[in-house]
């Protein structure tokens, strides 16, 4: 998986699941069209469409546990979201929708600003940084092997937990 | 392929709580691959996020959300998981009915897709809120796969002063470590203070777990929690009762076991806390100044709430007092609030809204009259359900408008397009609306 493009960037600390996508809009019984109640509330964020790449504050997406946050910024266009740390349920739901969570060092996050293009190599766990005609580092950034395989070979978790269907039948019989 | 060492372990879950909002995609999942719920006696569902709170009837509900309940009761029905609809006399909010109806237990793991499914490791469960992939992988396995989490201590020594409560314990400690605080961690509650709590009070402690970052959120079991769980419809009987007493008693940390993290709060210095931003961190002393605003975050949150640094928040006028939420709308909260409205009126500036918790804990409010209380005071009294907290249902705040809520989040919009929160605990919320502004419940009792 290679993402490679402008930023956009969200410089504000703990943007919550409420600001991604506001509770009005969780009464769907689908995820079609989600994205175009992406930061509704927030317009002074100006995100606009056209790039794939978000970079944003400390902790992103903390609070409520709604999908539904991950749901409408990959069906904006986003594949991946860049930040200092991120709250461990929205990590958890980005890794099992392909979107990517990317974790860096305020210095590296500090460069991020708007204008820059950044190129992710999810293999190779790279991120390199071009600011105009400057040349920046390129990054190693962390991710779990097991969410890494399952994102670059397409696996899907479910299949992997029904292939262990006879351990669990087994922990099952054991009573309490 | 994956190498089996760079695996996650499988965690075995021995609840499944669903409610509406977080399945419908999840059942849609399972459709899609031809699969069945693995356990369906392991899995329970109710309504509690989208439902009116005015009366039990969808006639004339929004639309959209009346949907997605009747997509919840056709699921439970096509799947035969048991749902405690809104005809049921065992419906309620999810963090409210699982104890109630026994199915939290100590030791045992718990999810639910709702991030305050915390809320139960008040028993010593391992709980946490799950997104609706893992809902969709739970309903399928019975299983999620899990990384150990780090640990981080919280230790409340002391005891804490009249007018004091749970819900002041963790605003303080939020305040004190963040919103990110405990990202990666299970907070393990300990001390004197956590120990002399009722269940109700440790509920809304782990309630708020997740507001500090942590997923999950735990209380050592002890007799009061033992007490608690006797005799409900889903406890261990007799033989069955003796054996989980002897697991369960195995179950606290060793002395001197290790923590990733630890911190200790003297819980007989705790004031009563208020937020005055849109964070739950962003927390004081009621009886302090909104603090000097010293970052953009901060500046912005301000201008939100429509409050300046160095103003008093005692005196801030109000328009909307909501007692309820998985947070605070158990029975004991809803005494503590009756017990300040007993006699006296909401002040005519104020809309009170007062939604049990489930519509066990409204039956027996009822019976000690808690509702006329309520009701004589000029306070609503509703119908079970989530309501203000996260204002799907109607039950909303104002855009501008100041709301003291006893719920779990003042983020910007949660209660509403533009509505201002100020987290508090039910006697707080209930003098200051009788009050009419922010009110120091010590002052009326």
């Amino acid at each position: 998986m290679k993402i490679s493009g402008p930023v956009v960037v969200v410089a504000a600390e703990n943007i919550d699941t409420d600001q991604i996508i506001p509770a009005r809009f969780l009464k769907v019984t689908d995820k079609i069209g989600i994205g175009q109640h992406l930061f509704e509330d927030r317009p002074e964020f100006q995100v606009k469409k056209g790039a794939e790449i978000l970079v944003a504050g400390n902790n992103f997406g903390c609070g409520s546990s709604r999908e539904h946050a991950v749901w409408a910024l990959k069906d904006f266009g986003f594949k991946a979201v860049i930040s200092t740390s991120f709250a461990d349920i929205f990590r958890q739901n980005s890794l099992k929708n392909s979107f990517l969570p990317i974790v860096v060092d305020p210095k590296t996050h500090a460069m991020l600003k708007p204008g820059v293009v950044v190129s992710i190599d999810l293999a190779s766990q790279t991120l390199a940084i071009k600011d105009g005609p400057t040349v920046g580092p390129t990054i190693t950034f962390p991710i779990d092997s097991f969410s890494k395989t399952c994102i670059l070979e397409g696996l899907d978790e479910i299949g992997y937990m029904l292939k262990h269907d006879a351990a669990i039948t087994a922990f099952e019989g054991r009573g309490v | 392929m994956v190498p089996e060492t760079d695996a996650p372990a499988i965690l075995y879950i021995d609840i499944h709580l669903i409610h509406e909002v977080t399945t419908p995609q999840a059942f849609s999942g399972l459709k899609a691959r031809g699969l069945k719920v693995r356990r369906t006696d392991k899995t329970f569902g109710t309504m509690d996020h989208s439902i009116p709170t005015s009366s039990r009837s969808l006639a004339g509900f929004d639309e959209m959300a009346a949907k997605q309940v009747r997509t919840l009761a056709e699921n439970c029905a096509e799947f035969g998981v048991p749902l405690y609809d809104l005809n049921s006399s065992k419906q309620g909010i999810v963090h409210v009915i699982g104890p109630e109806l026994g199915l939290t237990q100590p030791g045992r793991t718990l999810v639910c897709g709702d991030s305050h499914t915390s809320t139960h490791g008040a028993f010593g469960a391992l709980a946490h809120g799950i997104g609706t992939s893992e809902v969709e992988m739970v309903l399928a396995t019975q299983c999620l796969l899990q990384r150990k989490s780090k640990n981080f201590r919280v230790n409340f020594d002391g005891r804490l002063q009249p007018g004091v409560t749970a819900k002041d314990m963790i605003l303080a400690l939020i305040a004190k470590i963040g919103t990110g605080g405990g990202t990666g961690h299970v907070f393990e509650f300990t001390g004197s203070a956590i120990r002399a709590l009722d269940m109700d009070a440790r509920m809304t402690i782990c309630n708020m777990s997740i507001e500090g970052g942590a997923r999950a959120g735990l209380v050592a079991p002890d007799d009061t929690t033992f007490q608690y769980v006797a005799g409900r419809e889903f406890a261990p009987q007799g033989a069955a009762w003796e054996a989980a007493m002897a697991r369960w008693k195995k179950l606290p940390s060793d002395d001197g076991a290790y923590f990733d993290q630890s911190v200790t709060i003297d819980a007989s210095s705790l004031e009563p806390m208020i937020t005055y931003g849109t964070n739950p961190g962003m927390a004081i002393p009621l009886t302090g100044r909104v603090p000097a605003a010293t970052t953009a975050e901060d500046q912005t949150a301000l201008k939100y709430m429509g409050l300046e640094p160095g103003q008093p928040m005692l005196g801030h006028p109000i328009d909307v007092v909501f007692v309820g939420s998985c947070t605070n709308s158990r029975l004991s909260d809803l005494r503590s609030a009756a017990q300040i409205l007993r006699g006296r009126k909401v002040n005519p500036r104020v809309r009170m809204l007062v939604v049990p918790g489930s519509y066990e804990v409204k039956r027996q409010a009822e019976a000690e009259g808690l509702d006329r209380v309520f009701k004589d005071a000029g306070a609503e009294w509703r119908e079970a359900g989530c309501s203000m907290c996260i204002a799907m249902n109607g039950d909303s705040v104002p855009a501008g408008k100041t709301s003291v809520s006893t719920s779990n989040r003042n983020f910007e919009g949660r209660q509403g397009k533009g509505a201002r929160t100020l987290l508090a605990s039910p006697v707080t919320a209930a003098a200051s609306a009788v009050e009419g502004c922010v009110a120091d419940p010590r002052k009326l009792a």
